[in-house]
């Protein structure tokens, strides 16, 4: 591309670009200089800001404020753990009516991932999304925590200490156990989420979406129904922040009921907030900034999370557009 | 004998003790134009949103091209041919014009479950959509984010939006409201022509406009129907000008 075309690109493009650029700078460049400890850190980015591409998908364009995507984030997780204890241990996971064992393979541990979480994300949409406002906050809130206490309560899966993956769970082809291959496959799975998204967005399918934040009375006078449409969302949102979860227990080796607490709910909520709700690569500026801040001021001092919450405070107060709107101005509407 | 597009019968509704509409039995023939009057409280709002299935009716019916549509849903109402506007616009306010209009053809053109090709890219929808603006002359506002159009272009655009869907009906509720007089004599003369295409249920304040424009003319007060009939009739009703019209019509 000549600098010409470049110049004509939106602003937002241009921020969308350099932003996915330096994730996928960042390892190279650790690697080279042989620091391991930040290729893990540029995956985990990676994985979280792919969480949060999800929540975007419910939040930021469908107005569904779900506190609880926690249980998703963590299901997925646990759908990796409990699939690596049985292939690990050549148990099964159930035995009637099918024998059904474990597996090592990250494209079985994904697919089981996204069927598990979909089917879950279903009941509690069908349910939620009868609510608005605060009581969908707080709904999709118990929902999560009622999943964190039933995966406390499994000795079989490790209860309050939770499950450790020994092997890392596989891939087709290339090797999964070295850190900067891992690195590619979440960078990769993250540019795909964000690509969907894209599309989604602007398809006939977003545009109904984004309406029924604006105002379901119009989408429903349109002739289309909202509650299909957001519970549609809703349920492609969680998939894709499940399989960040089962990326997650895999980068870690290790999964446990923090991956369901509503904590972690807060944080990928905060990534999406810090980077610019609704704004396509929020979710990937909000984690950026999320660890960044965590690795260099949480090294620093214990309270860096008092100024995460100052940071929080200003985006919501004076920067509604979050890191994104700062960056690129505002939001353009079609 | 020709069906009626619409049939309303005995339709009631009551917020607590108050009757907002009280057994309710009302036509909307092809081609007319059915004009609902009343004061302020007379539960013309409320009838509206029975009909279009916003508010459940405690008793009655309301039958769409002769099928009992009381059970469905606001969208199935509109699939089937209903179009309605606001007393009190609602539109989608981030979005421009023309994605508002892009957003009600949609509907028709499979609806929502598509989920790759980008709406602004069906370069024969954009025109549909243009055309639509067209209409009610707001083709160069098109691209404008609605919360920047005027509290005029914004009615219009309700009545654009409505005839997007290619209604079979119309419902208005005070289209007029806030057009000032010439905007008003504008709007009378386009749904003077607009009702063979679709049949008007229109309720509005002002009486030029209705007398001007309706082939039937119902009165509601204290949500019950005291008087329907052709305009003359109306106009020369005792009863009517006693509850409603007041001397100055006379
Ligand atoms: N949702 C509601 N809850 C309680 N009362 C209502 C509601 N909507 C309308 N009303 C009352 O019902 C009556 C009819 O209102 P409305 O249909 O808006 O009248 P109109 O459109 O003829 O001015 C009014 O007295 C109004 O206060
Ligand atoms: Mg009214």
């Amino acid at each position: 591309m000549s600098t010409a075309a470049i110049r004509a690109l939106p602003r937002e493009t241009l921020v969308n670009a350099v932003l996915a650029l330096a994730l996928l700078a960042a390892p190279l460049i650790a690697q080279m200089l042989d620091e391991p400890f930040y290729v893990s850190l540029a995956t985990r980015v990676a994985i979280l800001a792919l969480a949060g591409v999800g929540l975007n998908l419910a939040l930021g364009y469908g107005g569904m404020v779900s506190f609880g995507h926690a249980a998703f984030f963590g299901l997925g997780g646990y759908v990796a753990g409990i699939t690596a204890l049985h292939a690990f241990e050549g148990s099964d996971f159930m035995t009637w009516p099918w024998s059904v064992g474990g597996s090592d393979q990250l494209l079985v541990v994904w697919s089981v991932a996204a069927v598990v979480v979909a089917l879950v994300a279903l009941a509690i949409g069908a349910i939620s999304l009868r609510t608005s406002g605060v009581y969908f906050i707080m709904i999709t809130l118990a929902f999560a925590q009622m999943i964190y206490y039933l995966a406390i309560s499994l000795p079989t899966y490790g209860g309050e200490d939770g499950l450790s993956i020994y092997l890392r769970n596989q891939l087709p082809l290339g090797d999964s156990n070295d850190p900067l291959t891992f690195f590619f496959v979440c960078y990769g799975l993250l540019l795909a989420a964000l690509f969907l998204s894209a599309r989604l967005v602007a398809a006939p399918f977003g545009v109904a979406l984004q309406c029924a934040r604006m105002n379901e009375t119009r989408l429903a006078t349109s002739g289309i129904a909202p509650f299909p449409v957001k519970l549609t969302a809703f349920v492609i949102s969680a998939v894709i922040t499940g399989i960040a979860g089962a990326l997650f227990a895999d980068l870690n080796g290790f999964v446990g009921p923090s991956m369901l607490s509503w904590h972690r709910s807060g944080e990928i909520m905060i990534f999406v907030i810090l980077g610019g709700v609704g704004r396509l690569f929020a979710p990937l500026a909000g984690a950026a900034l999320f660890i960044l801040l965590e690795s260099l001021i949480g090294g620093m001092t214990d309270r860096w999370q008092l100024f995460l919450g100052i940071m929080l405070l200003a985006v919501v107060l004076f920067a509604r557009g979050g890191l994104i709107g700062l960056l690129a101005g505002k939001v353009r509407h079609d | 004998m020709t069906e009626a597009l619409l049939e309303l019968k005995g339709l009631s509704k009551a917020f607590g003790a108050l009757k907002a509409s009280d057994a309710v039995d009302l036509t909307l023939m092809p081609g007319e134009i059915h004009a609902l009057i009343g004061p302020n409280g007379a539960g013309k709002s409320t009838l509206i949103a029975q009909v279009a299935g916003w508010l459940h009716s405690d008793a009655g019916e309301v039958h769409l091209l002769g099928r009992n549509v009381s059970h469905w849903s606001v969208a199935a109402r509109a699939g089937l041919g209903l179009g309605r506007s606001f007393q009190v616009s609602s539109l989608a306010s981030e979005f421009s014009a023309l994605g508002n209009v892009l957003l009600a053809l949609q509907a028709r053109e499979g609806g929502a479950f598509r989920f790759w090709s980008p709406l602004r890219g069906n370069a024969r929808l954009r025109d549909e959509a243009m055309a639509v603006l067209a209409r009610v002359g707001l083709e160069d506002r098109a691209e404008l984010p609605v919360a920047s159009l005027s509290h005029g272009e914004r009615r219009l655009l309700e009545v654009a939006l409505a005839l997007a869907i290619q209604p079979k009906l119309l419902l208005l509720d005070e289209p007029m409201a806030g057009l000032g007089p010439e905007g008003t004599r504008n709007l009378t003369a386009f749904l003077r022509g607009l009702k063979e295409e679709a049949a008007i249920l229109l309720v509005e304040h002002d009486m030029d406009a209705v007398f001007a424009l309706a082939d039937r003319i119902s009165v509601l007060v204290y949500g019950r129907v005291i008087a329907s009939g052709p305009p003359e009739e109306i106009r020369q009703s005792a009863a009517v000008r006693e509850a409603y019209l007041g001397d100055s019509l006379c």
